[in-house]
């Protein structure tokens, strides 16, 4: 069971600042995840009186604040259009409505877990996240670790023309994935990238550095980039899944995406 | 913590404890439809609206929902009861432990969507766990519900 000793409604990212500074203190998202933990917490940090629960959408970029819940996320007309539903499709699968309105954006993709869509379909964007002290990192950087002491406060998604297509896989519905995918593809650029994620490791990015895919593709090429991208990316078993099993659908997710993007407006 | 909170309608104060769920604030309020059904925020048999958006109560502190709205099923008693009986007429339930939590998240689907397709109905209740079913008389009664509420609209 979580114990909280202190609760803290923090009134200025500085303050959260310093009291997630002391030993014992913890930033509260949709505390979902916490909640999941045993453990102490000396002060409970609540971020919801900052104003960040909104998204804000300008020509070049979206802002997320990090109390935006999934929920928020999922059903966001704009987001919708940018992703061409991608983003819905990533979350969707995500518990129920119910949990989708508590979880957050900020605690999600802090957690940095190795399942998470949330994290997949966010590195397969332009994406990048601001922190109280560390100032703007990119979601690759960010994914990578480090940062623990430090306030999430926004997340950030450049508007670069781009096509999307996610995909995962479940053993059965609202259960954690076994393997996530999200293609991406700059159109003028023709250049591809993939996210993986549920490895079951955190996700990664796979880019097509041998031009497999390069010059429209055929049924073949896309095949030939599945097994690829399947040799690049590092795969482990778990209860929901083999490191074969895995790799196999890193193979066949890859393939089906890069065709789906290749079709142009998905 | 002074905590103020409107529930089902009624201003309560009450101190609390800074880690005490919601689900045991409302129960501790005498809301025993709300009910605790798993330990991993997985099965929706604890869903309350907070302002009117529908939440596990067992993940949310109470001190977090001060100054808010939270709408238990004793306070949607008509509409509960109204769509109830077409959850009853399919017999669709066994033991019944499922049902607040999924009438709860029914009525929040309505709301946001009053005419659903079998897909969205299927996606919206998903997170509502019953052992005993296999959904479909749920789903059947939810649509029967819906056809005779839009035949009453007209
Ligand atoms: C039962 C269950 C099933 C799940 N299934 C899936 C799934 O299928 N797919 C998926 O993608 N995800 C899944 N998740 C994860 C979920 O979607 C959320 O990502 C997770 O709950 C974290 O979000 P939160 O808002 O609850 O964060 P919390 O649990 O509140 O916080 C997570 C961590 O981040 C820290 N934190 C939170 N916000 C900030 C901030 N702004 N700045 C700094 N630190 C912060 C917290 O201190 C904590 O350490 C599941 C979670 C649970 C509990
Ligand atoms: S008690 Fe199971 S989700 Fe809340
Ligand atoms: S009827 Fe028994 S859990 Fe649903």
């Amino acid at each position: 069971m979580l114990t909280i000793k202190n609760y803290k409604k923090a009134e200025s990212l500085e303050e959260a600042w310093q009291l997630n500074q002391q030993r014992g203190s913890r930033i509260l998202g949709g505390m979902l995840w916490m909640k999941m933990g045993k453990g102490n917490v000396q002060t409970a940090i609540d971020l919801s009186g900052l104003g960040l629960a909104d998204i804000e959408e300008t020509e070049e970029e979206f802002r997320i604040g990090a109390m935006v819940t999934l929920r928020q996320l999922e059903i966001h007309p704009g987001l919708s259009a940018y992703t061409k539903g991608a983003m819905k499709e990533a979350l969707r699968h995500i518990v129920g409505v119910q949990f989708r309105n508590l979880a957050t954006a900020g605690g999600s993709i802090f957690g940095r877990f190795g399942f998470s869509d949330v994290l997949t379909m966010f590195l397969a964007m332009d994406s990048y996240v601001e922190l109280y002290q560390g100032g703007l990192v990119s979601m690759a950087q960010f994914a990578r670790g480090g940062y623990e002491r430090d306030v999430l406060v926004q997340i950030l998604v450049k508007k670069r023309p781009m096509l999307f297509h996610y995909e995962s896989v479940r053993n059965s519905q609202t259960d954690f994935p076994v393997l996530t995918c999200c293609g991406a593809l700059d159109p003028d650029e023709g250049q591809y990238r993939f996210a993986i994620g549920a490895r079951p490791g955190r996700a990664i990015i796979i880019e097509d550095k041998e031009h497999i895919l390069a010059g429209g593709i055929t049924e073949k090429q896309a095949e030939d980039f599945g097994v690829y991208a399947a040799g690049q990316t590092p795969t482990g078993s778990n209860m929901r899944g083999s490191a074969q099993y895995r790799s196999h659908l890193v193979k066949v997710l890859t393939a089906r995406a890069a065709l789906e993007l290749n079709k142009g407006d998905l | 913590m002074l905590v103020n909170i409107i529930l089902n309608e009624k201003k309560i104060s009450a101190d609390v404890e800074p880690d005490l769920l919601l689900i045991d604030f409302v129960r501790e309020q005498g809301c025993l439809s709300v009910k605790r059904g798993c330990e991993t925020s997985n099965c929706g048999l604890c869903t309350v609206f907070l302002e009117d958006r529908p939440v596990l109560s067992c993940s949310v502190l109470a001190v977090r929902a001060d100054g808010k709205r939270v709408t238990t099923l004793e306070g949607l008693k008509e509409e509960a009861e109204e769509f109830g009986a077409f959850i009853a007429d399919q017999g669709a339930e066994q033991c019944g432990f499922c049902n607040p939590g999924f009438v709860m998240n029914a009525l929040a689907l309505f709301r946001e969507n009053p005419d659903p397709s079998e897909e969205e109905i299927r996606e919206y209740l998903a997170g509502n766990l019953c052992r005993c079913s296999g959904y479909e008389g749920q789903l059947r009664g939810i649509q029967a519900y819906l056809e005779w509420k839009k035949s009453n609209r007209v």
